[in-house]
């Protein structure tokens, strides 16, 4: 394996690792923090295990996300010192404040974790929304950084050379806006409809539980309302895509050709060598249609630069349309579970729903790893895309195969743990029969 | 004193937190490894009940002047991941296995079989960590990661030599150990009883005169290892202030131990090591990295550095306050 392959799968493999627990550390205590809220108002215990069982998950996937990120942040350097070099002054500053985020969260999860009997109710509830606030806020600077990536700006080359350096216009980039809502919903739709799934796949077997019931009901509030928003911010990040970097949405959509018109191909198999892509589904005028909200817009394709210069189509196009299939079953769900809590039916009565809802479970990391694949894979050959190689900003250490092997070890070995530990601890509680046959009509308490 | 030398300076009070905060998050994993006698198991619960609600938040300190380092000064920050990729993807796996490991052993699963097995992780990790951040500390003062070491082709001078060396290592040493003294006092105040407090006043003292010793070797083999450090250590202007007041802090550490006032002690021994830190910090100013790199040929463009300024004031009053509430609710000698 060539060092350069090496060095970007071992990124690859950290980034994936950690995004899961990312994900899980800006959604999950928003949950856990309703849980408490209404163990607060309805005084209903059931709320208070709710509560404390997510803190429970929130503690072991908020630990393995914070030493999985500090391995990211040394990365950047062991693996990429000459992008570092190069883009640290520039995007350093969301960085940086992503750093106070991260620092704000990790001082009051400590509070909300071990200080259930030190401070007062009201501080306690008060400390887990700023976690929930501060690990959004985390998320949102470092994807904002990363959007820099796609968009750079902010800066101009004299010579090679770096000047203008303007921060604030760095961070202010075309991509930000879209790339952090997507990512946002992304990680409240994917953590909720894991949870709810879970706990959807209990209630199949045991419809009258009322721990599952309830949590699935916040899993819910949180997961459905960001699933249906999902499509229309993928929406404006295809426009952006369109109008800022084409040769990703070419790739995404494997359009080899220039053309007016042109058409969204779902599935199929890109054939770079022969330009085409075999037993795809076509839908006429579609894709200028999303991409520029005129079916007859010209959309420019990988023609556009020699194919030197292009990214792996076939694994763009695959993980596109995984992302796209994945985020679609998930806002269709979340549409019906909503028909049906207007309609005011029993949802956990509902087999067709909690079976649809299980299914769901895995479906929202699917989504995001592979929009992460999109985006990342999408952006070769280029590192700072236009301005820098990715070739060009690798360590010249050689033998990256031996830390990207051992990373790679490491990061099965923990997440095989934390499975195992979540399964024993989270889902197969023992505290659930204590609320097994315990019914709660709907709309009581709540 | 310009803009440039203020952020570096702040990364190292960054720095600094982590080595007395962190720190003795590490030197408690020590402890936990070298429990002994009749109260064995207490002086690992009581080492897992300080570390518990804060070692997340005293670990971003880390994040923090890293962060603050690629910002603010990039070619330091590229030069340090490429030549000391080895020992810093030893101190990330050492991280990594410490934080969970200590989170799988107090969520795991309580009284069970491999309850124990994850502390062992833990303890190892937290001896690991240090001593190979030390080490790559020692590399740093010694001045072998000049830019004359890039690219020259040969793959142990250049990745390995600078850190693998007795000064380097000596330095490795001087951390683990100073962590390890630090927990030890910061538990004498954390324990309740009185032979707990007795056990880790012990060790305190005991870790305090081994401190004095790896400070000595370390200062020895600098006479050939680090001739940066140990001219700065010994000549400079500010050298015999500096160690006379670390002089006074070390021997106010070790009375306070004495007479059991840990308190004091707990104060005294976070500005020896702290003192000690500043005084390496001035031995290679100019340079952040020597013998090449100065802070001001690091430092990135004066709009970044100016804004970083700002970001820091900013943050500060979030974070200073948030601080401070977690350090009264889990720290206070009553509470």
């Amino acid at each position: 394996m060539p060092d350069l392959l090496a060095a970007r799968s071992q990124m690859a493999v950290s980034l994936a690792f950690h995004i899961v627990f990312a994900v899980i550390g800006i959604a999950m205590p928003l949950m856990m923090v309703l849980a408490e809220r209404r163990w607060q108002v309805t005084g209903h215990a059931i709320y208070l295990d709710l509560a404390k069982r997510w803190a429970k998950g929130t503690a072991i996937l908020f630990a393995v996300g914070a030493v999985s990120g500090t391995v990211l942040s040394f990365e950047l350097g062991l693996l990429w010192p000459r992008f570092m070099e190069f883009a640290g002054s520039i995007i350093g500053m969301p960085f940086s404040l992503e750093g106070f985020a991260f620092f704000t969260e990790a001082i009051f999860l400590g509070i909300y974790l071990y200080g259930w009997d030190r401070v007062s109710r009201r501080a306690h509830l008060w400390a887990g929304v700023a976690v929930a606030v501060s690990g959004a806020a985390s998320g949102i600077f470092v994807v904002i950084a990363n959007a820099w990536m796609n968009a750079p700006t902010g800066f101009a080359l004299l010579n090679g050379q770096v000047v203008n350096v303007n921060p604030f216009a760095a961070m202010a980039n075309a991509a930000a806006v879209s790339q952090t809502l997507h990512m946002t919903l992304a990680a409240y739709a994917a953590t909720g409809f894991a949870v709810a799934g879970i706990h959807a796949f209990l209630l199949l077997k045991d419809p009258a539980n009322a721990f599952h019931r309830r949590a699935l009901e916040i899993a819910l509030i949180v997961g459905a309302p960001a699933a249906v928003l999902q499509p229309i911010s993928g929406d404006l990040s295809a426009r952006h895509l369109a109008a800022h970097q084409p040769l990703k949405l070419a790739a995404a959509e494997a359009l080899f050709r220039t053309q007016a018109g042109a058409p969204l191909t779902l599935g199929g198999w890109p054939d770079v060598a022969a330009r085409e892509t075999g037993f795809a589904v076509r839908v006429p005028y579609a894709l200028s249609l999303l991409a520029f909200h005129d079916p007859h817009a010209v959309v420019r394709g990988l023609d556009q630069v020699p194919e030197s210069d292009w990214p792996n189509v076939p694994a763009v196009h695959f993980s596109f349309d995984v992302m796209v299939a994945a985020g679609s079953y998930l806002a269709l769900v979340a549409l019906w579970t909503g028909w049906l809590a207007w309609r005011r039916t029993d949802l956990a009565h509902n087999r067709w729903l909690m079976r649809a809802l299980a299914v769901a479970t895995p479906l929202g990391f699917i989504a995001v790893e592979a929009g992460w694949m999109v985006t990342e894979l999408g952006r070769q050959p280029w590192v700072i895309y236009g301005v820098l190689r990715t070739a060009d900003a690798v360590t010249p250490m050689p033998g990256l195969m031996v830390p990207f092997l051992t990373f790679t070890l490491l990061y099965c070995f923990l997440g095989v743990i934390v499975a195992w530990l979540l399964y024993r601890h989270i889902i197969r509680s023992p505290a659930v029969p204590e609320w097994r046959g315990f019914y709660m009509p709907p709309g009581s308490g709540a | 004193m310009t803009l440039a030398d203020v952020l570096a300076g702040i990364v190292f009070v960054a720095l600094n937190a982590y080595a007395v905060l962190g720190g003795a998050d590490f030197g408690g994993g020590a402890w936990d490894l070298l429990a002994l006698g009749p109260r064995k198991e207490r002086q690992r619960e009581l080492v897992a009940e300080a570390i518990g609600p804060v070692w997340e938040a005293n670990h971003v300190w880390l994040i923090l002047a890293i962060v603050l380092l690629f910002t603010c000064f990039p070619p330091a920050f590229a030069r340090l991941g490429t030549l000391l990729h080895i020992p810093l993807s030893l101190v990330l796996i050492g991280i990594v296995l410490r934080g969970s490991a200590f989170t799988f052993w107090r969520y795991g699963s309580p009284g069970g079989e491999d309850e124990r097995r994850w502390g062992v992780v833990f303890a190892i990790a937290s001896l690991m960590t240090p001593l190979l951040l030390g080490t790559a500390a020692g590399a740093i003062a010694s001045g072998a990661l000049g830019d004359g070491g890039r690219g020259s082709g040969d793959f142990y001078d250049t990745y390995v030599a600078p850190w693998l060396n007795p000064f380097a290592l000596s330095v490795g040493l001087f951390a683990l150990i100073a962590f390890a003294f630090l927990a030890a006092v910061y538990l004498t105040l954390e324990a309740r009883e009185r032979e707990l407090q007795e056990d880790f006043r012990r060790r305190a003292l005991a870790s305090g005169a081994g401190l004095f010793l790896a400070a000595v070797l370390a200062l020895l083999l600098s006479l050939d290892g680090a001739p940066r450090v140990r001219d700065g250590l010994i000549f400079a202007a500010w050298a015999v202030p500096l160690h006379l007041l670390t002089a006074v802090a070390a021997a106010s550490a070790l009375v306070a131990l004495w007479v059991r006032r840990w308190g004091v002690a707990r104060v005294a021994a976070a500005a020896q090591v702290s003192l000690i830190l500043w005084g390496w910090a001035l031995s290679q100013y100019p340079y952040i990295l020597p013998p090449d790199l100065s802070i001001a040929g690091a430092a990135a463009p004066a709009a970044t550095l100016r804004l970083m300024l700002g970001v820091l004031a900013v943050g500060a009053v979030v974070l200073l306050p948030s601080l401070f509430y977690l350090f009264r609710i889990f720290k206070r000698p009553d509470a």
